[in-house]
């Protein structure tokens, strides 16, 4: 099992270890700032690390060694466009929303998710970015807009375990996109998503689907699971179509998390939708499938019952190779680690900042 | 001269004490600064060289504000503050 956690809050990034005591906090980074993702290497050895100043702006930051130094990068940039400086409409770096190793064939490469909906590759471990010129110079891009922001989101990044240059992107809310030559071009990758709240004629655009968080099965890479704003969706071809699911208490939530081994086997965790963004009823509940969606068992032993505020953001929830350990960050601050699959959890810590990210290193 | 002051939060990347630059506008003094210092391009500057919406820019004592902030002539013995706004934080 994998026995490092980075969390990424509001107020820095914290490392946690497990000891033989259950987890404790390792080290803290970048104090104060809000960091919006990181990403490490399977040693832990390399991080990389996104923050999002308030008055500042983006900033990325490398480390080689675990965190005992850092090295300040040149944040992902947008091409300047003519007299972009006086045109409020051209595009700037809002913010980075996923960071994921471009594939064990490419060592040192990253892709970068962003607002406003752009996505970044980089070849040297984020020394230099480049935008994707075939996603973001796409037509259909036009049709994208944001969805709890005020730009478009790019915040998935599946790359396939076969082949990586199959990628597959989503966006919140321009649906998923996916690539077979590396970025190159870019083929619709969300049919059959639906989203109830747009106009009856666009229900089924899957340009404009509001996509929370996608992710792929790493040993049948064919399956993808998507927790959407409208609900929960399932694509076992291979991103051809996607078929709606329906959760237990709510299917309204932001994070989704796939059995590494098991294509069945998936979690969420529901809220109430979609003004509201807390717990149904105050109860934290985590929902767990083993049979592809068709039935689904409501995990709540260890988490908090009655007046609880915890909403699990779309990188909140994360899982090891095992896939029997879960680690969930909270908006309120709370960490709760599982060794079971979800079957009991167990609080790390009730007085966090807020939660943007967890990830398993 | 201009006479160029950063708030204390950019120390890290900003010159320490009172920086001289040249330039007939806000955005000539800032691009003059940042060619020396570029790593503090990015957290006054956004990708398009526009001003970053949180930082507070006070001129002679003037705080400037709105789209022709870059813009606004500065003279040769103008004092300028880049501060972060008390916005965006």
């Amino acid at each position: 099992m994998s026995n490092s956690l980075l969390i990424s809050t509001r107020k820095g990034l914290m490392i946690y270890r497990r000891t033989p005591k259950g987890w404790k906090h390792k080290s803290t980074h970048f104090l104060g700032s809000p960091v919006s993702v990181a990403l490490a290497d399977a040693k832990g050895k390399t991080i990389i690390v996104a923050l999002n100043l308030g008055h500042f702006g983006v900033k990325l930051h490398r480390s080689v060694d675990a965190g005992a130094t850092w090295t300040e990068l040149a944040p992902p940039q947008y091409p300047k466009v003519e007299g972009g400086e006086k045109d409020d409409k051209a595009p700037a770096l809002k913010g980075i929303w996923a960071l994921e190793w471009a594939g064990p064939d490419k060592p040192g490469a990253l892709w970068c998710g962003t607002t406003p909906g752009g996505l970044f590759y980089s070849s040297n471990l984020g020394t230099t970015w480049a935008l994707n010129d075939g996603l973001w110079t796409m037509p259909e891009r036009q049709k994208w807009f944001g969805g709890g922001t005020e730009h478009p989101a790019l915040h998935s990044i599946c790359v396939d375990p076969r082949n990586s240059n199959h990628v597959a992107i989503a966006v919140s809310c321009g649906g998923a996109r996916v690539t077979t030559d590396g970025g190159k071009t870019w083929n619709v990758g969300s049919q059959g998503m639906r989203a109830a709240f747009m106009p009856p004629d666009k229900q089924f655009d899957p340009d404009i689907q509001d996509a929370h968080m996608m992710v792929q099965c790493p040993a049948k890479p064919d399956v993808y699971w998507t927790q959407h704003h409208n609900g929960i969706f399932r694509s076992v071809d291979n991103l051809k179509s996607w078929h709606e699911i329906t959760a237990p208490v709510s299917s309204f939530g932001f994070a989704v998390a796939v059995h590494p081994k098991d294509p069945n086997t998936a979690w969420f965790v529901p809220a109430k939708k979609d003004e509201d963004r807390y717990p149904v009823d105050g109860n934290v509940i985590v929902t767990r499938t083993k049979d592809g969606g068709k039935t689904f068992k409501v995990l709540k032993r260890g988490l908090p019952q009655g007046n609880a505020f915890d909403l699990v953001y779309r990188h909140g929830l994360a899982i090891d190779k095992t896939g029997k350990r879960l680690a969930m960050g909270s908006t309120t601050g709370s960490l709760w680690t599982t060794d079971n699959g979800g079957d009991a959890w167990k609080l790390v810590s009730s007085h966090l900042p807020p939660i943007y990210a967890v990830r398993f290193a | 001269m201009v006479q160029v002051h950063f708030t204390s939060h950019l120390r890290h990347v900003a010159p320490g004490g009172v920086v001289t630059a040249a330039g007939a506008t806000i955005r000539g003094v800032l691009m003059d600064v940042s060619a020396r210092h570029p790593a503090l391009k990015t957290y006054i500057l956004d990708d398009q060289d526009r001003l970053r919406v949180h930082i507070a820019v006070f001129l002679d004592n003037e705080h400037i504000r709105g789209p022709e902030t870059m813009d606004h002539a500065v003279r040769p013995t103008s004092e300028l503050y880049i501060l972060q706004a008390l916005s965006g934080g």
